[in-house]
């Protein structure tokens, strides 16, 4: 079966890849790409490991379809720090610890500026319901929960 | 699914000589937040997907005849970021906003919740008593189906060879009318309905209702819309009385099973709970409408 040819804007930048119509954007994000900050944890849509942005939205990139990306924006972690230059909400992640085994970081990272770009001031509710999709099975989600919370107080702050 | 081929037509011509010419071996492909998870559990192995999201005609919220025309690859998320819908159908919104987290959100839609056709989808219930009703294209042309007819039983719909739904139309909001969808869980956020109840009614200028629907999802193998339940809401105040009297309904109507998340026995008490509440959630809404 012919692959299919195509082209993003992958954190930014043109690019371009050959992938089955069965594979998933996570599929080739990983395999194809090579950006392997997005994980895969259940391939079902339930544990958002995968979170990325297609077109300004976050989503499960397990749950998208490679092909789908044609013309769209996709935004990953790898595309989350400025350079050197960590984000803020990664940063104060690392301040605060708010990971242990890190595997679900990536997806909440990336869930979590998705929340902090519609509401600079969300209740602890409201990250706790807008992350619901992220699950970590290490931490408790007490520190990511106040880690949330306090980049969005710095950030509203500066 | 080794040689699944993919397309993304531009019309709705296109889509149904694609859908139509597979012979039943094509799948309809949305937000494919059902679709997706069962192509990677080889449930399904279409030879063909069929992406509707590139034609205009699934696309966006529209105002129509009074009422909403909501295309079939709208997400949640884009439901609930439009203030004219919410404000009108408040209940429709809560209950597609249900579905999901909110990676699933920026993804699912109700055409798609519809024709995934499980007893527990969250959407559906309030869409009925709304009286919603889509428009199914097919290699016959374009028909209006109640919403209520696509499902047929647990992944089961009234869809033929060739069919997909393009859009669901609300009908326009009478004076003094509301809705609402509640759904009881056993945790409090990404889980399955163990029992869903969306309501719609009607209420004149004195508060008295006039017309009611009752729609119960996840207590049966497909929703179940309670005569009863709406009559026994039309004529009063919507008071203790009448709510009582819709839990009674619910209750005697609904057909549950008994598993992991709830037995035979809970499930039929909080069906008449849930109707009740919902039932107050709507008249009080309706007031303020």
């Amino acid at each position: 079966m012919a692959k299919h040819h195509i082209t993003t804007t992958l954190n930014g930048e043109e690019a371009e890849y050959l992938c089955e119509p069965q594979e998933t954007l996570l599929d080739v994000l990983r395999d194809q790409v090579g950006l392997t900050g997005t994980k895969e944890g259940c391939s079902s849509g339930d544990c958002g490991a995968c979170s990325v942005m297609l077109d300004g939205r976050l989503v499960c990139s397990c749950l998208v379809l490679g092909v789908e990306a044609e013309g769209k924006t996709v935004e990953t972690i790898e595309g989350m720090a400025d350079g050197e230059e960590l984000h803020p909400l990664q940063q104060k992640f690392l301040e605060e610890a708010a990971l242990q085994c890190g595997f679900c970081t990536p997806g909440v990272l990336v869930a979590a500026k998705a929340l902090l770009e519609t509401n600079d001031n969300p209740t602890e509710t409201e990250v706790r319901y807008w992350l619901a999709g992220n699950l970590c099975r290490c931490t408790g989600y007490d520190k990511i929960i106040r880690a949330v919370m306090d980049t969005a107080a710095d950030m509203r702050g500066a | 699914m080794s040689g699944m081929r993919y397309q993304a037509p531009g019309s709705v011509d296109e889509a149904v000589a694609l859908l139509a010419d597979a012979n039943g071996a094509a799948r309809v492909l949305a937000g494919g937040t059902d679709l997706l998870v069962q192509l990677r559990l080889g449930m399904i192995s279409p030879d063909l997907v069929v992406d509707i999201k590139k034609i205009a005609e699934t696309q966006g919220i529209t105002a129509d005849g009074g009422g909403f025309c909501i295309g079939a690859s709208v997400s949640g998320a884009e439901m609930g970021e439009n203030a004219d819908l919410k404000a009108a159908y408040p209940g429709v919104v809560e209950g597609a906003e249900l579905i999901g987290s909110t990676q699933v959100q920026g993804r699912a839609t109700m055409a798609g919740n519809l024709c995934n056709a499980s007893p527990a989808a969250d959407s559906v219930p309030a869409l009925i008593a709304a009286g919603a009703t889509c428009t199914v294209a097919g290699p016959g042309g374009q028909r209006e189906v109640p919403v209520g007819d696509i499902p047929t039983g647990p992944g089961q719909t009234s869809l033929g060879d060739g069919e997909f739904i393009v859009n669901i139309k609300l009908p326009a909001r009478p004076a003094n009318s509301g809705d609402a969808y509640l759904r009881m869980i056993p945790r409090t956020e990404m889980d399955i309905a163990i029992v869903g109840a969306g309501v719609n009614l009607v209420l004149d200028d004195s508060g008295t209702c006039t017309a009611a629907t009752v729609v119960l999802g996840a207590v049966g193998p497909t929703t179940i819309t309670v005569a009863d339940a709406g009559a026994a809401l039309v004529g009063t105040k919507v008071d203790d009385a009448a709510l009582a009297a819709v839990a009674a309904a619910a209750s005697a109507a609904a057909t549950p099973i008994s598993d992991k998340r709830g037995t035979v026995e809970y499930r039929t008490k909080v069906a008449g709970v849930m109707a009740s509440r919902a039932a107050a959630i709507a008249a009080e809404r309706a007031k303020q409408a």
